[in-house]
């Protein structure tokens, strides 16, 4: 079977496109030739600086044969009807037709015998669209020509071999290139044409040529010699695998050496050494197992075997690396006669939105929430509030205005090098983490405070004026910011009432005047009545926030019917928890029945989660400015949002699901629920929705099996509920799934629907009342199976 | 070996005459400076109006850019307000228009088998001139020492056929073959001891005196209403130059384009633009590009065919 190797040969293609170029060739290549009834064994697709290359092993030679039959039109039929199916069917005339007979008649049949075509012809047909066509990420016109390509493309090398026998080239034209069997080597060490067969020879040539085809070989050569010489020198390579995958595409013959740089410049963080050096120079650091610290060396990749060893090449990075770090060591000793607190006054005149203020504005209701939030997490309020005061300071610095990747980071230099609390110093570099779901969340206190507090900032803002993520668009990082707060409460396990932390966040905003914040996205909390709403928002006005502006603020909010945005921002910090959760492995399905469950709301056990928590917000200086709505008439309707917006309990919750889910008992307790399920809806439907959620009339139970299970769920659905109280959620389940024999038996022995109305409705009041049950933990009805 | 001042690797005025000699021998019109404040060499109209049309071009030419924003008092001895670009603009740009360009880099003494050239993606886009190319920034051992372009779009238009642009950062470039850290430093003439002159020799003062001039002195009613005067011209001039489907005046609207650009780089540098009039200012200059490059098309030698 042949091969058919393809190259299309470039001006240098962008090393962040490669890989996903070579991958496109290939699918689109394979895929036309499928879809061309073309099957192969194998394809691989490569691509370096100059060119994508591709092999489609084992291809047949020639398409198959294929015959079909065409029905025509009846024998007799008009001579008009008759040439339109001899154009159609490309026939010369009408006796190159066969007449077939079947019940309807006697009708012409056209039997067409296409032979399949050689590959070659297939090859050179589809070619072309597809070069023009190329989902380049941004593409470009050169020349004279209107060929579009990422770099202007120079020819194409397409041959067709089978083994042991002679290759045979492909022609086909793209905008005045034609297809042959030439390629060049190195720009520098083989300009000169190079004629291939196959690609065996091909990729053979290359390697003579100076050219190493396969990125991930250009890869491993330069880790491994990498890894030589900082071992020769006792040092370690420190790893930076997007660096590797980046300068493999920026070489064809990549040639490790080594440079180095003065001492001195060790004086700088270890980071912005690193940040420096890879972001202008696209080389790695060194670390000195002796130190723990960046050695003062550094690694490149260049493109060549110099002539003179790579003496010139050395010379000439370091001149590059030394001017760097000398700007790098100006800022950071310029940065550090500036206290991180004389840069507030800076964060002024920086927006941070249009309409959400500048970045001073931000600071202050960050570093208000943060001091909210510090006793609920057991920091010092004081120092969470000088955190997050601070957490901005460093991106009017010099070093961050040129390494933006180094924020926070620096901020904690800077912090440690003016003698604040360590604390504070961790603070404002961790306060941006996690950044992605493989980041580290922060562990420390104070550092938890101002994580949490700038994340839910940023949120509750943009769910404000309306800016959620749409789709695949998200250009705040809502997304990310979210999964971080959710991670951070989860990962410290923290208890704690976020939907009330939102309305502070919010309440913030009011307090700075932000009219621009959409009034309409708030119009109904409805998931708060308006005294309660009033009383959080009182709670969370300390007196100095008082003012006849924040008065109105709330006054307006709690006026209205209608609107979500809290309860939506609550949604979609579920969501994200559902998919964190989906991650470790937990059934989605159960993620979904616990955030429908009717449990009663966290939020309600507000005094309680606080004692618990056993804060450090008893330290008498700061009066507690939280609510503890205890009066229970005012109590909103249930709302799935507010009644699980503690997240950890959350988690339990679908932990001790699983848990009894995996039991015999779960298992057929499911079964019974949803059979009961069932027929309550069907009864339902007849009788009204609600018609037996009344209590029923013991005197009415004759049955012992219906008398069993009216007693069992007298046990259970007092014992679950009590549990769920407790948060003892493994002993609200098997509760329930104590319940399983009762209702196994009374499936078996029952008739629901008995021809008596008073039985019937009585029978289907105690089936509710194992529905009622089963919602103290979850809605059954959202769980598989 | 004799010592030669005018050699690329002595003096700075070596190198420019040896990059404008390789030009001319590719069949480059040498041009000079053009005679206005502009940011870059991309706006002098041998690049911006020529690189629009379907008639054939190639030029080469110094251009002395001012960033008035990137002035430090003469202190900073690496960022100038006023510095040099050597700018070639080849229409249609030419197959071999990387290995031109290795060869320049030869001529001025850099040997390719020992240094390490590097063509590392960097996309191009003035928001002013309305313009956008892909390409790269060429590395030197590191170090980036040109910028290379295939201009795709100048003032809104679609180039067709497409410029290659080269543009050498002179001092850098010149930093790198003389082996001088300082831009200050730099061997300006060739000579040795006494009549040896530098290029801070030549701009050190007027680094100074411009940076005051930027920041401090610059009168700001007074750039505000040269923009607009610029603005105004421009657009008149634009009007009144399209006749019968032709322009008569389309370099001396352009000249105002770039009066106006210049008056809002020097308000930028005073610091009393603010984000949303920055963007204001931008799209105004954009708008007269954009009238320029279409009036240019209207002229000869933008191509326009004889009424």
């Amino acid at each position: 079977m042949p091969d058919f190797l393809l190259e299309l040969f470039s001006e240098e293609i962008p090393a962040r496109m490669q890989a996903k170029a070579a991958d496109d060739l290939r699918r689109l290549v394979t895929d036309a030739l499928v879809e061309r009834g073309l099957t192969y064994e194998g394809a691989k697709a490569f691509a370096t600086p100059r060119r994508l290359a591709l092999v489609v092993g084992g291809l047949a030679a020639r398409q198959p044969d294929r015959h079909e039959e065409r029905k025509g039109p009846r024998v007799g039929a008009p001579e008009k009807a008759l040439e339109g199916f001899l154009k159609a069917a490309g026939l010369a005339s009408i006796d190159d037709a066969v007449v077939q007979s079947d019940p309807k008649g006697d009708f012409y049949v056209a039997r067409i015998h296409k032979h399949g075509r050689a590959t070659t012809e297939v090859i050179a047909d589809v070619m072309p669209d597809i070069v023009r066509g190329f989902p380049w990420p941004k593409s470009m016109r050169w020349g004279s020509g209107s060929l579009r390509w990422v770099r202007p493309l120079h020819a194409i090398v397409a041959t067709f071999a089978a083994p042991q026998e002679e290759a045979e080239v492909i022609r086909f034209e793209i905008d005045g290139i034609v297809s042959g069997d030439v390629t060049r080597g190195h720009r520098l060490h083989a300009p000169g044409e190079i004629r291939v067969k196959r690609f065996d020879d091909y990729v053979d040539s290359l390697q003579k040529a100076h050219v190493v085809l396969d990125a991930e070989r250009r890869r491993d050569i330069i880790r491994a010699d990498a890894r030589t010489l900082a071992q020769a020198q006792n040092l370690e390579l420190v790893e930076d695998a997007a660096l590797i995958d980046e300068v493999a595409g920026l070489v064809e013959w990549p040639v490790v050496l080594m440079g180095s740089f003065e001492p001195e410049f060790l004086e700088v963080p270890d980071e912005a050494i690193r940040a420096t050096i890879r972001a202008n120079q696209k080389c790695f650091v060194l670390s000195d197992p002796a130190t723990g610290r960046l050695a003062n060396r550094f690694i490149l990749t260049a493109n060549l075997d110099a002539a003179d060893g790579g003496a010139a090449v050395i010379h000439g990075n370091e001149r590059v690396v030394r001017a760097r770090l000398s700007d790098a060591r100006f800022f950071w000793e310029t940065d550090k006669k500036i206290r991180l607190e004389d840069r507030l006054e800076k964060l002024k005149s920086i927006t941070f939105h249009e309409k959400l203020g500048t970045q001073y504005e931000r600071v202050d209701r960050i570093a208000r929430l943060a001091k909210e939030l510090a006793p609920l997490v057991g920091a010092d309020p004081q120092k969470a509030e000088t955190a997050a005061r601070l957490a901005k300071t460093d991106l009017v610095t010099e070093m961050v205005g040129e390494f933006p990747e180094l924020q926070g980071l620096m901020g904690r230099y800077y912090a440690a090098a003016e003698g604040l609390d360590p604390e504070i110093a961790a603070a404002i570099e961790e306060h941006y983490k996690p950044q992605g779901p493989s980041d580290r969340v922060p562990t420390a206190p104070v550092s938890i405070a101002v994580a949490l507090a700038d994340k839910i900032d940023t949120l509750v803002g943009f769910w404000a004026i309306d800016e959620k993520p749409t789709g695949s668009k998200d250009p705040y990082a809502l997304r990310r910011a979210a999964l971080g707060v959710v991670r951070i409460v989860l990962e410290n396990g923290l208890r704690l009432p976020i939907l009330k932390i939102l309305i502070l966040a919010l309440v913030n905003y009011i307090y700075q005047g932000y009219p621009d914040i959409d009034e309409q996205h708030f119009e109904n909390l409805e998931f708060l009545n308006r005294i309660e709403l009033i009383k959080n928002i009182q709670a969370a006005v300390t007196s100095e926030m008082r003012s006849p502006t924040i008065m109105q603020g709330a006054e307006r909010f709690s006026l209205r019917k209608g609107g979500n945005a809290l309860v939506n921002l609550i949604y979609f910090m579920a969501d994200r928890l559902k998919v964190q959760l989906r991650e470790q492995g937990a059934r989605h399905d159960l993620v979904d029945a616990v955030f429908g469950s009717s449990a009663p709301s966290a939020l309600e056990g507000e005094g309680k989660v606080r004692g618990d928590g056993g804060g450090s917000s008893g330290q008498g200086a700061a009066p507690t400015p939280e609510p503890s709505p205890q009066g229970g008439g005012e109590s909103a309707p249930a709302s799935g949002a507010r009644q699980n917006d503690d997240l950890v309990l959350v988690v339990r919750r679908v932990e001790a699901l699983a848990k009894l889910l995996a039991t015999e008992d779960g298992e057929n307790l499911l079964a019974g629920y949803k059979r009961a399920a069932n027929i309550l809806k069907a009864e339902e439907k007849k009788d009204g929705a609600g018609a037996f959620e009344g209590a029923l009339d013991p005197a009415l139970l004759s049955d012992p099996a219906e008398i069993a299970l009216s007693g069992a769920l007298d046990v259970a659905e007092p014992a679950a509920a009590d549990a769920v109280a407790r948060e003892d959620f493994a002993a609200a389940t098997s509760a329930l799934g104590a319940l399983r024999p009762q209702v196994d038996a009374f499936f078996d022995q029952i008739m629901v629907n008995a021809p008596d109305p008073a039985l019937r409705a009585n029978r289907l009041k105690l089936l509710a009342r194992l529905r009622r049950a089963t919602r103290a933990v979850a809605d059954f009805d959202r769980i598989a199976g | 070996m004799t010592y030669d001042p005018m050699a690329p690797e002595n003096s700075f005025q070596g190198l420019i005459l040896t990059l404008q000699r390789y030009w001319a021998e590719q069949g480059c019109v040498i041009l000079q400076p053009y005679d206005m404040e502009v940011g870059a060499g991309t706006f002098h109209p041998a690049t911006t109006l020529r690189a629009l049309g379907p008639r054939p071009w190639k030029a080469a030419y110094v251009q002395p850019s001012r960033r008035p924003k990137d002035g430090r008092y003469g202190e900073n001895p690496n960022r100038f307000q006023h510095y040099y670009q050597f700018q070639v603009i080849l229409k249609p740009s030419p197959d071999n228009l990387q290995e031109l360009y290795l060869d320049s880099l030869k001529a001025i003494g850099l040997d390719p088998t020992v240094h390490d050239v590097r063509f590392v993606e960097d996309d191009w886009e003035s928001p002013t001139l309305g313009a956008w190319g892909l390409g790269w920034e060429c590395w030197c051992d590191g170090m980036e020492v040109s910028q290379f372009t295939y201009f795709q779009q100048v003032a809104g238009v679609d180039c067709n056929p497409v410029s290659g642009e080269l543009t050498y950062g002179l001092e850098r470039l010149a930093m790198y073959i003389q082996g001088v850290d300082r831009g200050f430093d730099l061997n300006f003439n060739g000579r040795q001891g006494a009549e040896k002159i530098t290029y801070g020799d030549v701009f050190r003062q007027a680094e100074q005196e411009y940076s005051r001039f930027n920041f401090e002195h610059a009168d700001v009613e007074l750039l505000k209403r040269h923009f607009r005067d610029a603005e105004q011209e421009c657009q008149a001039l634009l009007t009144a130059g399209d006749k019968d489907g032709r322009h008569e005046m389309a370099m001396p609207a352009y000249d105002q384009a770039i009066k106006a650009s210049h008056a809002f780089n020097l308000l930028d540098a005073r610091g009393v633009i603010s984000v949303t009039e920055r963007q204001s200012y931008i799209l105004r200059v954009r708008e007269l590009a954009k009238g320029c490059g279409a009036a240019w098309l209207k002229t000869e030698a933008g191509g326009a065919v004889a009424a």
